[in-house]
């Protein structure tokens, strides 16, 4: 929903001909980032233990990715994020949906969902290792937890916000409750489904990056973090957070493609 | 007043009651409709038109009376309904032919009926819209045509509009009416209009019904029974200009009470 603005300017620029290299703006700021970091890196005012230049650490990022140690561990963390989204998922759009539709259950359980919406996940993991140990399992509960919340209030709010003028329209058409559920309110309530699986996500990998840290795990981006930082293995440790990023980032941008190719009304 | 509907009645009101927030709107309200007729509904900003129709038309409960058609509660008839926005009234997530299958989808018809009744709409109406395009990406006045189309896709027994047109720019309100005059004469479906605009309410009506500001009671109903097709010429007859005249006369006494 909010791209939609950013890209119609971005057409309506390239369409002006005049402004093509405009294209290539996004990458100014990454450059400029890239080029203060090398500044700081090789100015001395920093321990260089502490700080690679861009060049060493996107060396590293290489280096780790072929010996297949990195890949493992992004691997690992991809199958728990996407694990703890589709439980999310699975069970969070139709919780939703469903608690959406009527006003009264809605209301019954409102506050439950903004206190624990509102509450960091991190605070809960103490809570979740108690209950389910320091397994696997226990790493994708608690992400999907997260994600969980902000799926049902999402596909919750989505459906009661549906446009009534909708609504009527299906009334005045003949349509039966049921119907009108299934045609009407879930199509009404997608494009909000939709920012909330896309929150879930996000939420999802930044809570079993932390699990990784600090309950023990044998592979994972976020335990090859804390691990490089022990050892002082700053190249490595910068790389993964690089890879980290890069995942969020990619992850996020999957979900946008989705859902203007699955919601293409929105905004229309 | 009337007390029980004369035999030809089709649509019967009988005191009917609604208020809202403990506000009266309407109090012993009571209105015959004659069938095959295009009756417009005018009256002052709030007054609660939308309410009126939207009661007929069985979308909003009332307090107390009756509403029949032909005799039967209204929720067992086939009505069609345009929404005055148009683009919060069609479904974006559907084609337009979707949108106009929909009614007929509800009721279970076969996808070739459906097809069927669709081409039959299109080709009598002569309608040249690409109808696997979504609704947004179609003007004003094509999406309020698809909203048309999809009113009277089911065969109602009456069209309901609710200003059909107050959406839509000059052009195309001119495009869409003519449209809906065409529809008129062709099917002679019944049709129950609310219009924002005077001259709108009479050029197609035949008969406009002046509604009273809060609370409502029906001031007068004003017959104007110019032969159809009306034309832009009909703007410029005497007996338009009369019956508008005389429209705008009692519209002005009610404002000033
Ligand atoms: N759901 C509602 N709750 C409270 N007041 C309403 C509601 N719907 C309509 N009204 C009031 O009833 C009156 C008539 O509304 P409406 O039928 O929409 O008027 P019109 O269509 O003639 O402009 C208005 O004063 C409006 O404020
Ligand atoms: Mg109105």
């Amino acid at each position: 929903m909010t791209t939609t603005p950013r890209l119609a300017i971005r057409r309506s620029r390239s369409r002006s001909g005049a402004a093509t290299g405009d294209r290539w703006l996004p990458l100014i700021g990454l450059l400029v980032l890239f080029g203060l970091w090398w500044l700081i890196a090789i100015s001395g005012w920093v321990n260089p233990v502490l700080l690679p230049t861009p060049l060493t650490t996107l060396g590293a990022l290489v280096k780790g990715i072929l010996s297949g140690t990195m890949v493992t561990d992004f691997g690992t963390t991809v199958l728990r994020t996407f694990a703890a989204f589709a439980l999310a998922a699975l069970v969070g759009v139709p919780l939703g949906v469903a608690l959406g539709s009527s006003e009264k259950l809605y209301r019954s359980v409102e506050f439950l969902i903004d206190f624990f919406r509102s509450t960091p996940a991190s605070a809960l993991i103490p809570m979740f290792v108690l209950f389910f140990g320091v397994n696997n399992l226990s790493k994708v509960v608690i992400a999907a937890f997260s994600a969980l919340l902000l799926i049902v209030f999402n596909s919750a709010y989505g459906v009661i916000h549906a446009k009534q003028s909708r609504i009527l329209a299906a009334q005045a058409m003949g349509a039966n409750r049921w119907q009108i559920f299934k045609d009407v309110l879930l199509f009404e309530s997608l494009p909000q489904t939709f920012i909330g699986l896309r929150s879930g996500i996000s939420i999802a990998l930044v809570i079993v990056i932390v699990a990784e840290m600090f309950i023990g795990t044998e592979q994972g981006l976020g335990k090859r973090i804390i691990d490089a930082q022990q050892i002082l293995n700053v190249q490595d440790m910068y790389a993964s957070i690089l890879l980290t990023g890069l995942l969020g980032y990619s992850l996020n941008m999957l979900f946008l493609t989705v859902e203007k190719r699955l919601i293409h009304w929105s905004g229309k | 007043m009337m007390v029980a509907p004369p035999a030809d009645s089709f649509i019967a009101v009988q005191g009917l009651y609604k208020s809202f927030l403990g506000q009266p709107l309407y109090e012993d309200f009571n209105l015959s409709l004659p069938t095959n007729q295009l009756i417009s509904i005018f009256g002052p900003n709030g007054c609660g038109k939308s309410t009126l129709i939207n009661m007929i038309s069985g979308l909003l409960p009332y307090d107390q009376g009756q509403i029949t058609i032909h005799g039967k509660p209204i929720r067992q008839a086939r009505i069609g309904y345009v929404f005055q926005n148009y683009r919060d009234a069609l479904f974006p997530w559907l084609t337009a032919y979707d949108n106009i299958a929909y009614p007929l989808r509800v009721r279970g018809v076969s996808a070739a009926e459906c097809h069927h009744r669709i081409r039959t709409l299109v080709e009598t109406f002569n309608i040249r819209l690409d109808l696997e395009r979504y609704p947004y990406s179609f003007s004003g006045g094509q999406q309020q045509l698809v909203s048309i189309l999809r009113a009277l896709v089911g065969d109602p027994e009456v069209l309901f509009l609710d200003e059909p047109f107050s959406a839509l720019d000059f052009e195309t309100t001119l495009f869409v009416r003519d449209k809906l005059q065409e529809i008129f004469i062709t099917t002679g479906i019944p049709m129950l209009m609310v219009v924002h605009n005077l001259e709108e309410a009479v050029y197609l009506a035949d008969q406009v019904l002046l509604l009273s500001k809060r609370p409502t009671r029906l001031v007068e109903r004003v017959p104007f029974d110019l032969p159809r097709p009306r034309t832009p010429d009909t703007l410029s007859s005497p007996e338009f200009i009369q019956v508008s005249h005389h429209c705008l006369e009692i519209f002005r006494q009610e404002m000033g009470k």
